[in-house]
């Protein structure tokens, strides 16, 4: 639980006495180091790799980096490289965007309603339990075997997950705070908009980022079974062909995806809502 | 003519499990005089916050009535605004003049406007040029005094507060209490002041109400501080009133044991 549940006060340190401009210039100075950490330990890594295969393992087995690099840029020449990762990433980022514009909302209302949680409660405690890939063969049959069916799929996945974290953060407020607004004139209504709605936003977006990586283990399964494109496509059809070097691009590709829109979402976490006290 | 008024209040908490929960309040009644400093005193749990619920509208009476200037109260109202103990009731996302408007954007005042409000009351708080802090940036101090401005802001007949320099070091305690009792005696408004600590309520009060031991507690002696401001804890009488008092409370927790 302690993953979903984001501080309760703002991550900013307290500037009340210390003069801000010294702070921002150890911050600059620390974040430089752990960079350069991060660069020596993937370096460290891909030199691991290297030695690890070349010495033990037949290629097709265990290909090393050099031989997945070399491969890659064949690929990324052909054009086929972009192609799947830019299916993937369009699949990915339109079911889970469609998918939290529901949930957020979704969960505000629940959590807040008794009548409404009430009623809907038992679904997404149900459904919650039944993972997308179990609806795979009712949806194609339902959907048609086009991107709409994968889409959905990822809906399904990211739905739950910032469900039932808006949920927890409903449930999270401060009585004070809703208690404050009220006798500060508030209406349900604008107590909802103006309290209810900012003081879940951290669990929205821890949600949003939870659900993000499910939205990409389940993409590649998706697209394992029912599809001719996307980076699952690749690694599954690679296997036929014993193309190892091409399963590992497929991995790789999926981790620095990963690694890239998780930057991004964080950073424009920080960057437009820093003051809601969004965990980091 | 009257003002706040609560006639044989009691206050039950809803049963649970089928089990009935002993009452809070049991025959609890206060005539407050428009203008003054009430202190509520008691030891803890005996129901204090319980009270200042049901004057603030948060909770409704199980028997008994509480007037506001002969009108029933029925739920929360800009008239009745809460000072809360914890900094939990700030809005963490709001910067303090933002806070401070809150009131104000609630009754759609438009934003230059408000602001101009909010910055006089950040000034009568001592809380000038802190406008663009967030709460998480301020200390417990500056958070109580932020929480000040913002109910004083709605312009309420009645402040009710609920220990709210309870969780303050000493130092900062004293000072925010010579600032309240400034404060009041600019805005004229009425407080209600919620405490357990005897010196704080001789220091502050126009009138100190001791409450007796709960369950089913009520408002026992009502004594007047007729002291002259500004109060020092030195000051003559000081000591004596607070050894009246604790020798009040001390005899009832006697004679309820």
């Amino acid at each position: 639980m302690t993953e979903l549940s984001p501080a309760r006060h703002g991550r900013r340190p307290e500037t009340v006495a210390a003069p801000s401009r010294l702070r921002l210039a150890d911050l600059a100075g620390k974040i430089r180091g752990d960079h350069l950490i991060y660069v020596a330990s993937i370096l460290g890594m891909i030199v691991l790799w290297h030695v690890i295969a070349t010495t033990f393992f037949k290629p097709q087995f265990f290909p090393g980096p050099l031989l997945v690099l070399a491969t890659g840029q064949e690929m990324v020449a052909s054009g086929e490289l972009f192609e799947h990762v830019s299916i993937s990433l369009q699949r990915i980022l339109a079911g889970f965007l469609i998918g939290s514009a529901i949930a957020a909302p979704a969960g505000l209302v629940m959590g807040s309603v008794r009548i409404v949680r009430a009623i809907f409660d038992p679904y997404a405690q149900f459904f919650r339990f039944v993972p997308s890939l179990a609806w795979l063969t009712p949806v194609v049959l339902w959907f048609g075997i086009g991107e709409i069916s994968k889409v959905l799929i990822i809906i399904y996945t990211t739905m739950f997950i910032v469900l039932i974290n808006t949920m927890v953060g409903v449930a999270h407020i401060a009585p004070n705070k809703l208690r404050a607004a009220a006798c500060l004139g508030a209406t349900p209504v604008k107590s909802f908009v103006h309290v209810t709605l900012p003081a879940t936003l951290p669990f929205i977006l821890t949600g949003m980022r939870l659900a993000m990586g499910n939205s990409f283990a389940t993409v590649v399964a998706a697209e394992m079974i029912a599809a001719d494109s996307g980076l699952g496509y690749l690694i599954f059809n690679s296997r036929l062909w014993m193309a190892t070097d091409k399963i590992f691009i497929g991995i790789v590709c999926l981790g620095t995806l990963g690694l890239i829109t998780d930057r991004f979402f964080r950073y424009l976490v920080v960057r437009f809502a820093h003051q809601y006290g969004p965990i980091e | 003519m009257e003002f706040l008024v609560a006639r044989d209040v009691s206050y039950q908490y809803p049963a649970r499990r089928g089990a009935d929960l002993p009452s809070v309040l049991s025959h609890f009644s206060l005539d407050l005089v428009e203008g003054e400093f009430f202190c509520l005193l008691g030891p803890s749990g005996c129901g204090k916050t319980t009270v200042l619920n049901l004057m603030a509208g948060f909770l409704a009476p199980t028997t008994g009535t509480i007037t506001l200037a002969g009108r029933p109260i029925e739920g929360p109202g800009v008239d009745r605004t809460v000072v809360f103990q914890g900094d939990d009731a700030l809005f963490n996302w709001l910067r303090t003049i933002d806070n401070v408007a809150f009131g104000l954007r609630m009754r759609g005042v438009a934003e230059a406007r408000r602001h101009e409000i909010a910055r006089e009351y950040l000034h009568l708080v001592n809380l000038d040029g802190q406008d663009d802090k967030y709460p998480a940036e301020l200390s417990g101090g500056m958070k109580q005094r932020v929480q000040i401005a913002r109910v004083l802001a709605t312009e309420p007949k009645i402040l009710l507060m609920d220990e709210p320099f309870g969780a303050l070091d000493a130092q900062t305690r004293s000072r925010l209490q010579d600032e309240l009792v400034e404060i009041w005696r600019k805005t004229s408004k009425t407080i209600v002041f919620i405490t357990h600590d005897i010196a704080e309520a001789v220091l502050l009060a126009d009138r100190i109400g001791v409450m007796t031991k709960g369950p089913g507690s009520r408002l026992g002696a009502i004594i007047p501080v007729d002291l002259p401001r500004p109060r020092r804890r030195g000051s003559p009488g000081f000591g004596d009133m607070w050894e009246h008092i604790n020798t009040l409370i001390e005899s009832e927790e006697a004679g309820a044991s």
